[in-house]
């Protein structure tokens, strides 16, 4: 079934096309925006940008480690560089140049991470950014954030430029539901909830949110009330929002398309744990690489469905 | 045991075509994958299982005797795949599950789930780097294997390719030879216009190896490359290997003016054309 077909959603573009044509878009407003690509910008998307600004699109080959650096160098010289691969070949492949280069040196640098989660499919679990978030999380200063849809994606590109200091973008490869709409607001570290409901609150981020969406229309055909809410800020988390939805409905699921250590999950625990515990359950990926396949079909085997989250709600309201 | 097979020039010529044609019914059958960059290493992985150098054994794909092939560009897999079905590993059924939810025959190689992989590669730049330590795994263990790794053109931007070349040299691993298979094409475009790391020949000198240029889609110059490696006692190898992406159906793919084909499988229209082309 597809994504969002439930809660009555349209399928719209994928997050890393409205990430590119968003870059494009906003070339002119800022000028000192550069890309750094390491072969692979038809697939993040930033050749959309580069065709239009050629002289501001770098190409450094496969060579991720140097193209960070090169973009800590951009970022001292002034520069506001967006450096993108394949999310776990950005996160794990460059993982000391970006914490050196730019996490500890608090560089003005901006990560693009596309083909992130499973939902890449058929060329399996060596191109799934399934630890990315872990990754960026683990960085002191670094702001991630993962989108939902092709909307918040691109208001996630402006607010990414317009925050001083480095950023984590989270763009999944496939389409999924529009969600929002152009006037819908988006604010680094603050939630939106997509949905209201009293009787339990499912957290979400990126592809999880529509998915979730889902769910929340086959639980009111139970007469259960989810709210939903897209935390696609994990850091710095929305902390008011996780306490209000504790307060207000005393049960949290939180889904996420990335493994369970360290992900939007284990963040959500910490600040429930310290600030208001109550029962929660976690759909993501647990502790396992996933394959090849088709996306929809690794989806379903690997537990990211409507179906999973609704099981998780309803094991959430039992205990 | 590990025994290597040796066919006849002729007969590995054919082989070479039979891989090819394996790899294009693959990729199209999965609706994904990357044909053209499996088809510029046929001639190497075909003289390798073929031409009397990998010495392998199909009873115990592990056998610590057998002579390792490690394939770094990892998106390449359905030319191994196509060899080994070849060899008669694996059925024509098997791998053309290619990509399919649930079969081994992953999108890139993963050791758990074949042992006739050598490595999980995929992320490219490593494959070097695991043959070194092969390398010396079988020197400590006094075992005469010899093990081989190819990289890609591209791949070889990565940092840790050049790392694991002077740690090559530095052990003088006569029982290594990396094999870049030089097709000229990466994945946004022209090597020599996105990364241009050529001559690979001098850098592969300037560091101490043994270096060899030859014409990779050329059976016979393979084998005298690979005899040539063999020989050296001394040092590491490097072969490489100038071969042409998409060698063996260019006619077919020239018409699409996408010479590099990167990336994407045949259309159910071209790759007939493409098998009726290697018939
Ligand atoms: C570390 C890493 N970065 C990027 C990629 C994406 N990628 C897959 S194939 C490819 C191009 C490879 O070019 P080359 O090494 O010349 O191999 P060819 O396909 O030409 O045989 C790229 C960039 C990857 N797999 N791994
Ligand atoms: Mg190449």
């Amino acid at each position: 079934m597809t994504i969002g077909a439930a809660a009555g959603l349209k399928l719209g573009k994928a997050c890393r096309d409205a990430f590119g044509t968003a870059l494009k878009d906003l070339g002119d407003e800022f000028p000192n925006l550069v890309t750094v690509d390491g072969d692979v910008g038809n697939s993040t998307r930033t050749e959309v940008f580069a065709k239009a600004f050629p002289s501001r699109g770098f190409n450094v080959g496969i060579a991720e480690s140097n193209m960070v650096g090169v973009a800590g160098g951009l970022a001292a010289a002034g520069k506001i560089p967006v450096v993108s691969s394949f999310a776990v070949f950005l996160l794990a492949n460059a993982y000391d140049q970006i914490r050196m280069s730019v996490a500890y040196p608090g560089m003005n640098v901006k990560l693009v991470g596309s083909h992130a989660g499973i939902s890449i499919g058929e060329d399996g679990a060596s191109q799934m950014g399934i630890e990315d978030v872990a990754l960026a999380c683990s960085m002191p200063g670094i702001v991630v954030v993962v989108p939902a849809d092709a909307t918040s994606t691109r208001l996630a590109t402006r607010a990414m430029l317009e925050h001083v200091g480095p950023v984590y973008l989270r763009c999944g490869r496939i389409e999924v539901p529009d969600i929002y709409t152009a006037d819908s607001e988006f604010k680094i570290g603050k939630a939106n909830t997509v949905r209201d409901g009293k009787d339990v609150t499912i957290i979400a981020n990126g592809l999880m949110v529509g998915i979730s969406l889902d769910a929340a229309a086959a639980l009111a055909a139970q007469g259960v009330n989810a709210r939903v809410i897209d935390m696609h800020t994990i850091k710095p988390i929305d902390e008011a929002a996780i306490i209000k939805a504790a307060t207000e409905t005393g049960r949290i699921v939180v889904a996420e398309e990335h493994l369970m250590a360290g992900g939007l999950g284990s963040v959500v625990a910490g600040v429930v744990a310290r600030t208001k515990p109550v029962p929660m359950e976690f759909v993501n990926l647990g502790d396992r690489y996933a394959e090849s396949g088709d996306p929809h079909g690794l989806l379903q085997k690997y537990g990211l469905t409507a179906e999973a989250v609704v099981a998780a709600v309803e094991k959430v309201r039992s205990r | 045991m590990a025994d290597a097979t040796k066919l006849s020039l002729n007969e590995l010529k054919d082989a070479a075509k039979a891989i090819r044609r394996l790899i294009i019914q693959i990729t199209t059958e999965a609706g994904s994958g990357h044909p053209s960059s499996s088809l510029s290493a046929v001639e190497v992985v075909t003289a390798l299982y073929f031409g009397g150098y990998l010495r392998h054994n199909k009873a115990n794909p592990r056998d610590p005797k057998r002579d390792r092939f490690i394939l770094s560009k990892g998106h390449a897999v359905p030319v191994l795949y196509a060899a080994l079905c070849q060899a008669g590993y694996y059925s024509f059924e098997q791998i053309m599950t290619l990509r399919k939810l649930g079969s081994p025959f992953e999108g890139h190689p993963n050791m758990k789930r074949l042992d006739t992989m050598e490595a999980s590669t995929g992320s490219l730049g490593q494959g070097l780097s695991l043959g070194v330590g092969h390398a010396l795994a079988c020197r400590l263990d006094g075992l005469d294997a010899h093990t081989y790794v190819m990289m890609g053109d591209g791949e070889m931007g990565e940092g840790q390719v050049w790392e694991a070349i002077a740690t090559a040299e530095k052990y003088k691993l006569s029982n290594l030879t990396a094999i870049v298979d030089q097709n000229g094409y990466q994945q946004t475009g022209a090597t020599k216009d996105v990364l241009d790391l050529k001559p690979f020949a001098s850098k592969f000198d300037a560091f101490g190896w043994h270096t060899q240029v030859i014409e990779g889609n050329s059976m016979e110059a393979v084998l005298e490359g690979l005899a040539k490696a063999r020989a050296v006692t001394d040092r590491p190898t490097a072969i490489v290997s100038q071969t042409k992406k998409g060698f063996g159906i260019l006619p077919i793919l020239e018409p699409t003016g996408d010479l590099n084909y990167h990336g994407k499988p045949l259309s159910k229209e071209l790759a007939e054309k493409a098998l009726a082309h290697l018939a």
